[in-house]
């Protein structure tokens, strides 16, 4: 039995929880001092309702690849992020992020296309040339400089804007647009509007696109959209939404995961040597695994309703309560990584739960894996003198969105 | 050891081939996953069980 049954409304924590602003690339101590006790307990969200809180690193990949577990966010008992987010449910058409079995399988199959390994894999060089020349204009320009304005985002929007196959001479509009929501003292307003202007670039894009014959255009996703909107799969809108989804979900976080990345190796100098001296795939492949399990940067929980009464860690979940999958806990469970609390490159980080788990995993992620792995490696090799321009608590954190990471990063050599 | 693939649960992460190129592709069209062979050469073995632990939608399985 739960203890929220017999105990008072007060015993039960406010989520989400604060971070220790003295230790900034840790999950918020409280949340740490649950998952140290159970693997899942229940937490009051906004609405005054009380989901549970996963910490625990197996029963999150349990949960996560359990049909019972909907991400359906119009069901009734969905811990939905703030009152925006349910005010707004109805309005919001479905998509692979709130879609189960199914449909949710024919959503993600149309996005599938361009992340294949194999796809991936062709784009490296394309990677690499934009990190040289994100690296050559840095070290070109004055000190201290800003990875963050420098690197973390150009990198992920040119790499991104190659995939989507916007023309060239559109990626600056693309880029600013991209970012702009993205800024320190960015408003609400700053957000809707680049996010507007880009719906309506990604509407004329696959206009554009589905005017060029078959076979003769270029391989690209949104060419792939185009193809489907031909075929009577899905509307013009729809296609865009998919597309400015691509961009948001794959450019946003993975710039987060760069900048907050690049400052826990400089806090880890040992940890940074090591990554830069070898020249081994395997070893840089799996230091990006360990950086997303040190950092996972999404934070305040993925989030899921039961569909079903589910037994689990000596609990029972049932049907119609609230489910918050945690990565941050779930990826510093000492069950599952000895000494969470250190970067430590050299430990198999291969089941780390950064990119979520089950059928809604990262739909990019072999794309993530590449860009941080050229990223990291790069600049620490050809900047190896690399080093923060200010003292850590003056770096500005991002606690107060979606995904966590750093606004700036000044850094001099 | 005999690899089997459901194809229905498959999610396109790429995670099989990341880990065992050898032993599964993914379809060009929408990634889901092919099996090249389902009876990997013992130096491959090790490489497929990886790919089916860390297999997010459980779509692989391994008879040893």
């Amino acid at each position: 039995m739960s203890d929220t049954l017999t105990g008072t409304a007060t015993e039960v924590p406010d989520y989400p929880m604060d971070r220790d602003s003295r230790c900034p690339f840790a999950p918020p101590p409280q949340v740490l001092e649950m998952g140290e006790a159970k693997p899942l307990s229940r937490v009051r969200i906004w609405d005054g309702s009380t989901p549970w809180l996963i910490t625990g690193h197996e029963v999150a990949r349990e949960l996560f690849a359990d049909s019972r577990v909907s991400v359906d966010d119009r069901r009734d008992g969905f811990p939905h992020w703030n009152e925006h987010m349910l005010s707004t449910v109805y309005k919001r058409p479905r998509s692979v992020f709130t879609s189960d079995a199914e449909e949710h399988t024919r959503f993600r199959r149309m996005l599938s296309k361009p992340f294949t390994f194999k796809r991936v894999e062709g784009l490296r060089p394309a990677i690499q040339q934009v990190t040289d020349e994100c690296i050559d204009a840095i070290l070109a320009g004055p000190q201290p400089a800003d990875i963050v304005t420098k690197l973390a985002l150009p990198v992920p929007t040119r790499v991104i804007s190659e995939m989507l196959g916007v023309p060239y001479e559109d990626h600056e509009f693309f880029q600013h647009h991209a970012n702009v929501g993205l800024a320190r003292y960015a408003s609400a307003e700053d957000g809707q509007k680049g996010a507007m202007s880009l719906a309506q670039y990604l509407i004329d894009l696959v206009k554009t696109k589905m005017e060029i014959p078959r076979g003769e255009g270029t391989e690209d996703a949104v060419s792939d959209l185009a193809e489907r909107v031909n075929g009577g799969e899905i509307s013009v809108k729809e296609a865009a939404q998919l597309g400015t989804g691509l961009l948001i979900a794959g450019h946003e976080t993975t710039a987060n995961m760069i900048g907050i990345g690049v400052l826990a190796l400089l806090e880890n100098p040992e940890q940074a040597a090591l990554l830069r001296d070898s020249d081994d795939a395997k070893f840089i492949a799996n230091a990006v695994e360990e950086l997303m399990r040190y950092l996972s940067i999404i934070q305040n929980g993925q989030r899921r309703v039961a569909a079903e009464d589910i037994e689990i860690g000596g609990e029972t979940i049932r049907a119609g309560e609230g489910i918050i999958l945690d990565l941050a806990p779930a990826n510093w469970d000492s069950a599952a990584y000895p000494d969470p609390d250190k970067l430590d490159l050299t430990r198999d980080a291969g089941q780390q739960l950064g990119f979520g788990y089950g059928r809604h995993q990262c739909v990019g992620q072999q794309l993530a894996r590449a860009e941080l792995q050229i990223v990291f490696h790069t600049l620490l090799k050809r900047i190896p003198t690399l080093r923060l321009a200010v003292p850590l608590d003056e770096v500005p954190f991002k606690h107060d969105r979606l995904a966590y990471g750093v606004y700036e990063l000044p850094v001099t050599w | 050891m005999k690899v089997t693939v459901a194809q229905d649960k498959c999610v396109s992460s790429g995670q099989c081939v990341l880990n065992a190129g050898e032993v599964f592709d993914q379809r060009d069209d929408d990634g889901v996953v092919l099996l090249l062979t389902d009876n990997p050469p013992l130096e491959q073995a090790e490489n497929a069980r990886k790919a089916a632990a860390t297999y997010p939608a459980l779509a692989i399985d391994i008879d040893e």
